[in-house]
């Protein structure tokens, strides 16, 4: 499994801030927090300095492990698809996938494990079913290639794209219960029109949920 | 290989044992040492080297702890054998490991045979080495010896504990053993217990010493013999154990040694046994052989777990401390399993731990090495908890 980052977030820091304090939002203050696919650790030091959140991260890369560990974060090298299953049951307040279920080899096992791990669980992930994506399959006839999805379909780490419509199915499968959902638009602020999903399927270029295990 | 000498009974070189050229901390009949065998060893020294300051709010303090064969000498010339310290790429001024900011304390193990008590200690009791006589050690018994000399330094919690290989069990006993005394613990390389198949390479080393004719059932210093081919022979299979077949291959391929062709006989006709034979001549000038059978027998006993009713989490149930685990690719020596068994016990007891992977062809030995990601790991991991304690 490889993390993707959208190039926005590359290209405009104001826009992965906008994403990130959304995330931030829903966390509450002083809990212990786990960061799949946490990158450079930009997303912990936020929820450490801001929320006091007692922070864990898992980080494919080594140039990313050794930031977190730069930054005082403890982060360990793995693999969404594969190191999970070593966590105990409630080991964290909240799990957090961001930009990245999208890459792994088994989402729905995935999604399972961040529910078994964490009492709670905030996923992110780009919108397949956006308007532009949408526009420029049944124009040019070809995967799209946006900012926000800038891989060829050949060479890409994103092998299990979704939409915000099969993410809410996904959640309906394995018994999430959604307590909030937001969706980005380009610059990563919230769409400002409630639901029905549709309209979020199309305008929004991520969705953004905190989810909770039904049974609870 | 019959030409190898007797440095190790110089005169130079034996009096290391009792007198080092390094400072020593002497505990009488009335401190002994406790031992996880039993019986307590009193008296008892222990052998050590120091760098940097120690800070007056005494916060400043790292343990570096030596692997198999290693010593206290850790970033200075060796009395021995004149050659530069073990880890100078991690230890010294602006190292990772920095002295000037940092008071960085290395130690020689018990068992070992660099000043601290081991088996060619004298025996007060008898005036001769102890042999065999001496009681079997464990890492733990290291590690109790050298919180004793923490003890003796005044410091009340190390703010970092580092080692590799052996060093790196040690790592892992202290935060186990003295949670609230370490601040940061950096193991590398490491395991939480010793696997079959190391222990089988061990015995192997051991073996071979003990069929040496001059080892004498352990008296040879006593009887005034040295079994050098035995211990050359030990340090020659493990060595192997050490690199990887990628940097094996890369190194010697299947070069000969100053020749064309092979001669058809038993000599050292390929590179790689040339270079066998020189490693086990030159270990068996620096280090005693019944130490190599007591110190390679606390790395076979050593299972943290089975301290802690097999569980590994449950060893560092409610610690404080903050771990860096760093294991490398091609290590199948201690391979990333091992590190990641520790990092998925850390989590499962809900400690702080980070955890890299190096990327490196030169198996374990990789540790001792230039690896700049290594340096960039532990730097990040050690700059970050100086912060947090509060260490300029």
């Amino acid at each position: 499994m490889q993390v993707s980052h959208p190039s926005h977030s590359v290209n405009n820091p104001d826009a992965a801030r906008l994403d990130f304090l959304l995330v931030a939002d829903m966390v509450a203050p002083g809990s212990r927090v786990l960061d799949i696919g946490c990158g450079d650790g930009s997303l912990l030091a936020l929820l450490r300095d801001r929320k006091n959140v007692d922070g864990r991260g898992i980080e494919i890369s080594r140039e990313g492990v050794n930031a977190c560990l730069a930054k005082g974060l403890p982060v360990i090298q793995g693999d969404a698809d594969t190191d999970l299953a070593d966590y105990p049951d409630d080991a964290f307040d909240y799990v957090i996938l961001s930009q990245t279920i999208q890459a792994t080899r088994q989402p729905k096992v995935v999604l399972e494990q961040l529910l078994r791990i964490g009492r709670r669980a905030i996923v992110s992930f780009p919108n397949f079913g956006h308007w532009r994506v949408r526009l420029e399959l049944l124009l040019g006839g070809r995967m799209p290639v946006t900012e926000n999805m800038p891989y060829t379909w050949h060479d890409t780490p994103n092998i299990h794209f979704c939409t915000i419509r099969d993410f809410v199915e996904l959640c309906r499968e394995v018994g999430a219960r959604m307590d909030k959902a937001a969706a980005l638009d380009a610059g990563g602020h919230p769409v400002r029109v409630v639901l029905p999903w549709w309209i979020w399927n199309l305008l929004g270029e991520q969705g953004v949920f905190l989810l909770t295990r039904a049974k609870d | 290989m019959s030409s190898m000498s007797s440095a190790f009974q110089t005169p130079e070189s034996r009096s290391q044992i009792d007198d080092p050229s390094s400072l020593v901390a002497r505990f009488g009949a009335d401190e002994p040492l406790a031992l996880d065998a039993g019986t307590p060893l009193g008296p008892w020294q222990i052998a050590y080297q120091t760098y940097g300051t120690l800070n007056a709010d005494r916060s400043n303090a790292v343990l570096i702890c030596h692997a198999l064969t290693g010593d206290q000498h850790v970033a200075n010339v060796s009395p021995i054998t004149g050659k530069p310290g073990w880890w100078t790429t991690m230890v010294g001024p602006g190292r990772p490991v920095d002295t000037d900011r940092f008071f960085v304390i290395c130690t020689n193990v018990i068992g070992g045979c660099m000043g601290t008590t081991g088996p060619a200690s004298t025996d007060p009791r008898t005036g001769q080495p102890y042999a065999l006589d001496f009681p079997v050690i464990t890492i733990r018994d290291m590690v109790r010896a050298q919180a004793a000399l923490i003890d003796r330094l005044g410091i009340e919690s190390l703010f970092c504990v580092i080692g590799g290989s052996m060093g790196g069990m040690q790592v892992l006993q202290w935060a186990a053993s003295y949670p609230e005394r370490v601040f940061a613990a950096l193991p590398i390389a490491a395991a939480a217990r010793h696997s079959a198949q190391n222990i089988a390479f061990h015995e192997v080393g051991r073996q071979a010493v003990m069929a040496d004719p001059d080892w004498r059932g352990g008296r040879y210093l006593i009887e005034g013999t040295k079994p050098t081919k035995g211990l050359a022979v030990a340090r020659m299979g493990a060595h192997i154990t050490y690199l990887s077949e990628m940097a094996l291959h890369r190194k010697f391929g299947r070069n000969y040694q100053d020749r064309s062709a092979p001669t058809f006989s038993f000599d050292a006709d390929f590179q790689i046994e040339s270079y066998l034979r020189y490693q086990g001549l030159s270990f068996v000038e620096r280090f005693d052989a019944n130490s190599y059978l007591y110190v390679t027998r606390a790395m076979d006993y050593f299972d943290l777990a089975a301290e802690h009713e097999g569980s590994l989490a449950r060893a560092f149930k409610g610690s404080a401390t903050r771990f860096c685990v760093i294991s490398f690719t091609s290590d199948w020596l201690f391979p990333t399993s091992d590190s990641r068994a520790i990092v998925h016990a850390l989590n499962a007891a809900a400690a702080s731990v980070g955890f890299v992977e190096i990327d490196s062809d030169k198996g374990h030995d990789a540790f001792l090495l230039d690896e700049p990601e290594m340096f960039a790991a532990a730097r990040g991991f050690i700059d970050a908890a100086a912060r947090v304690r509060g260490i300029a």
